[in-house]
C-alpha cells in the first residue's frame, strides 16, 4: 500500500515584494497560510501547482508544502515552512509583526 | 581611497540603466523568471526566504563616512532600518522591493559603490586584510592590488560565465587576516631581494568539500599579477567541471588534476597573455597606489588616552580587547564590535552606521573598514581620541569589549533569512554570547573563534573556527555538528568533526561543556583554546561533549 497522502498547500514568493504567499481556492495569493486551499489528493496537487505556476507575472518559485490540519487550519509540518509563515526569529519583523 | 574617474562613473551609470530596463521588462512580463534570474544575480539581487536580498560590495572592505551614510540612508528608505555585514566584506539588505532596487543602485553609484558580481558564477568582490594600510606587521598595503583586480574582473567579458563562483583575497602581511588560504586565489604581497611581488595560492575554499589552498607560485613579480591571474582563471574556465555543481569550484579542478598540471597549464597560458598587457595595467596600478597614500598623521600628546586607561576600567577593558597596534606608535586600529551580547552578528542599524560615519569623519581620517569577521574598523585613530570615541560608541551600543573572544562569533544569516539554509545560525550565536556574558567567563576564556554556518556552503566559515558549528536538517529537525581545531590564519587548517550532532536546545550547553573542558585542561591562561586543542587532541573535548558515552563505556 502506498503512503497516505499528506495534505498540501501551494506556496511561492510574490514577484514585486518577495513576500511569502499561498494559493487560495479562488486562485488568489494570500500572505496568510490560513487562507490557503488545502489540497487533499495528489492529482489535485499537481493541477494546482500548474495553476500557481501559470502566474509568472505575480509570483516566483512555486512549490507544494506539507501541512497538518489543526482545527481545520493548515499548519506547516517542516520548520523551514514554519519560519516562512512568520519571518526571521532575531527581530519582531516580517509577517509576525505585519499580519497581526 | 580610490576615487571613481569618468570611466568608472559612466560604466556604472550605463550598467544601472541596463538593469533598470531588465527589472521593468521582468515586471511587465516580457522577461520570464528563468531569463531574469541570471541578470538579477549578476547585479547582486537574490530572492531569499521572506523577501528579496540585495548584496552590495564593499571592495576590500574599505569605505568612507559618506559611503557609510548612504548605506544607512538606503536601510531607512528601502529596507527596515538596518543592514547586515557579511564575511566577504559586503552589506546585505534583507527587505528590498523589486521595483526599488534600480533606485537603490543609482544612489550607491553616486558614491562609487555597486552590487555588480556579488553573486553569480563570476569573480566576486575582492576582499583584503581589514587592517590594510594601518597594520604594524604589514609589508605593503594590499588595497591598490585589490582595486586593480576589481577593475580587471568587473565585467571581464571572458569571465562572466565561469563554471562556478570565484573569490579572490589579498593580504599584505604574513599574519593572514584575510583567510587567503580559503579562497579560489589567495594573494600575499611580499618582497624578495628588494623586489616587490606576490605569493599566489590557489584552490582553497570551504563549503561542502573544504580545502586549504596550495602555493601555485612562491614569488610572482609585481608586474605579472594581472596576466598571471587571467591565466589562472582562463585555465579554470576551460578545465573546471560544468557537469556537477558540487565539483565545479577550482579547488576540485586543482584536486582532480593536481597542482603540477595546473601550474604547467597556467604558465603556458601566462606566456601567451603576458605580452598582451603591455604595461598599461602597471600604469593604472601606479595611479591607484597614489590614491591610497596614507593620511597625514596627527602628532600630539596621547596623555588623555593614558589617563583614561588608568582611571576607567570599562575603557581599559575595551582598549585591551578592541585595539590593535598601528604602524604609527601614536595611533591605534580600533575594532568596533558589531556583536553586542545577544545581538545579531554583523547587523548594524542605520543610526549606528551614521554614528560610525560621524566618528570616522571627526576622529579617524574619514576611513572605515568592514572585516570578514563582521565587525567595523577605524583603521587610523590618534590615541588621544580613543576615550571620546569609546564614549560615543557606548551611547549607540557599539562599545562591547569582545573582539576575538567567545562572543565575537561569525554567523551566516542561516534559516532566519537564507533560502539555502538547513538550520538557523543567528539564534545560536545570540544564545552563546548571552550565556557566556551571564557566566562572566568571556575574558577568562580569552581568544576563541566560534564560527557558525546554517548549511554546508559554509558562509559562516565553520570549518576554520577553533570551534565550528554547522546547522543541518536531520529528518526535519535542526541539528548542529561541532568541528574543532580549525584555523583561519596563515596556519590555516580545517577543523575535525567531534562526533554526532546536537539538537537546537542542546547546542549551547554542549559549547559550555566544551569550554569547561578547555578551562580545566589548559596549562595556564596564556594557552589559548586552539593551542590546548593542538596539544591535547580531541579526546578530552569529546569526553566533555558526550559524557553519556563515557558513562556507558565505564
Amino acid at each position: 500500500m502506498s503512503k497516505p497522502f499528506t495534505p498540501k498547500v501551494v506556496t511561492a514568493n510574490a514577484l514585486l515584494e518577495g513576500d511569502v504567499v499561498y494559493l487560495t481556492a479562488d486562485d488568489q495569493w494570500s500572505r496568510n497560510l490560513s487562507d490557503a486551499e488545502v489540497i487533499e489528493d495528489a492529482a489535485h496537487g499537481d493541477l494546482r501547482l500548474l495553476d500557481g505556476s501559470s502566474q509568472p507575472d505575480v509570483v516566483v518559485g512555486v512549490y507544494l508544502i506539507d501541512v497538518a490540519l489543526e482545527d481545520g487550519i493548515p499548519q506547516p509540518t517542516h520548520f523551514r515552512e514554519e519560519f516562512r509563515t512568520r519571518g526571521p526569529s532575531n527581530y519582531n519583523h516580517g509577517k509576525q509583526s505585519e499580519l497581526v | 581611497m580610490y576615487q571613481y574617474n569618468d570611466f568608472d562613473r559612466d560604466f556604472l551609470a550605463e550598467r544601472n540603466a541596463q538593469f533598470r530596463a531588465q527589472v521593468e521588462r521582468r515586471i511587465d512580463g516580457s522577461l520570464t523568471e528563468d531569463e531574469f534570474k541570471p541578470l538579477r544575480l549578476m547585479n547582486g539581487l537574490y530572492l531569499q526566504l521572506h523577501a528579496y536580498m540585495l548584496r552590495v560590495a564593499i571592495p576590500y572592505g574599505t569605505l568612507n563616512g559618506g559611503q557609510m551614510d548612504v548605506l544607512a540612508d538606503i536601510a531607512d528608505k528601502w529596507d527596515k532600518g538596518y543592514g547586515h555585514f557579511t564575511t566577504r566584506q559586503n552589506i546585505q539588505y534583507n527587505w528590498p522591493k523589486l521595483k526599488d532596487v534600480p533606485d537603490m543602485l543609482d544612489v550607491l553609484g553616486e558614491v562609487g559603490m555597486h552590487a555588480i558580481q556579488t553573486s553569480g558564477n563570476t569573480i566576486r568582490n575582492v576582499t583584503a586584510d581589514h587592517f590594510a594600510g594601518a597594520a604594524k606587521d604589514e609589508v605593503a598595503d594590499p588595497r591598490p592590488t585589490a582595486e586593480l583586480l576589481r577593475q580587471w574582473s568587473t565585467d571581464h567579458p571572458e569571465f562572466q560565465f565561469l563554471p562556478r563562483k570565484f573569490k579572490l583575497a589579498v593580504t599584505g602581511s604574513a599574519n593572514d587576516r584575510a583567510v587567503i588560504k580559503a579562497h579560489d586565489i589567495g594573494i600575499r604581497l611580499l618582497t624578495r631581494d628588494g623586489a616587490e611581488g606576490y605569493q599566489i595560492i590557489v584552490g582553497g575554499g570551504l563549503g561542502r568539500t573544504p580545502m586549504i589552498g596550495k602555493v601555485l607560485r612562491e614569488f610572482l613579480p609585481k608586474a605579472d599579477l594581472l596576466p598571471y591571474c587571467e591565466a589562472i582563471v582562463s585555465v579554470y574556465n576551460l578545465l573546471g567541471r560544468r557537469d556537477n555543481k558540487y565539483k565545479a569550484r577550482i579547488k576540485i579542478t586543482v584536486h582532480e588534476n593536481g597542482i603540477e598540471t595546473i601550474r604547467d597549464l597556467v604558465e603556458e597560458r601566462f606566456a601567451l597573455l603576458k605580452p598582451q598587457f603591455g604595461g598599461v595595467d602597471q600604469k593604472m596600478l601606479k595611479d591607484i597606489e597614489a590614491q591610497f597614500a596614507l593620511p597625514e598623521f596627527k602628532t600630539g600628546s596621547v596623555a588623555v588616552f593614558k589617563d583614561a586607561y588608568h582611571s576607567d576600567p570599562v575603557f581599559r577593558s575595551w582598549a585591551d580587547t578592541n585595539l590593535t597596534a598601528h604602524k604609527n606608535d601614536d595611533y591605534s586600529i580600533v575594532s568596533i564590535s558589531i556583536k553586542k551580547h545577544g545581538a545579531t552578528p554583523g547587523d548594524a542599524t542605520s543610526a549606528q552606521m551614521r554614528e560610525m560615519a560621524a566618528i570616522a569623519r571627526e576622529f579617524a581620517h574619514n576611513e572605515l573598514r568592514i572585516s570578514h569577521e563582521q565587525n567595523v574598523i577605524l583603521p587610523h585613530v590618534h590615541k588621544s581620541h580613543l576615550p571620546a570615541i569609546h564614549a560615543r560608541l557606548k551611547a549607540v551600543d557599539l562599545a562591547t569589549a569582545n573582539i576575538g573572544k567567545i562572543s565575537d562569533i561569525i554567523a551566516c544569516p542561516g534559516m532566519d533569512y537564507c533560502a539555502l539554509a538547513t538550520a538557523r545560525s543567528i539564534p545560536v550565536a545570540q544564545q552563546i554570547a548571552t550565556r557566556f556574558d551571564e557566566l562572566k567567563l568571556e575574558h577568562e576564556i580569552g581568544d576563541l573563534k566560534i564560527k557558525i554556518s546554517g548549511c554546508i556552503n559554509a558562509c559562516g566559515h565553520h570549518h576554520v573556527g577553533h570551534i565550528g558549528i554547522l546547522g543541518l536538517d536531520r529528518a526535519g529537525v535542526e541539528n548542529y555538528q561541532i568541528t574543532l581545531g580549525g584555523d583561519h590564519t596563515e596556519t590555516a587548517a580545517v577543523g575535525e568533526r567531534a562526533g554526532p550532532g546536537f539538537a537546537y536546545d542542546e547546542i549551547v550547553p554542549a559549547i559550555e561543556r566544551l569550554v569547561g573542558a578547555y578551562l580545566e585542561n589548559r596549562e595556564d591562561e596564556n594557552e589559548r583554546f586552539i593551542d590546548a586543542y593542538r596539544r591535547l587532541g580531541l579526546a578530552p573535548f569529546k569526553a566533555a561533549l558526550y559524557p553519556e558515552v563515557k558513562a556507558d563505556a565505564a
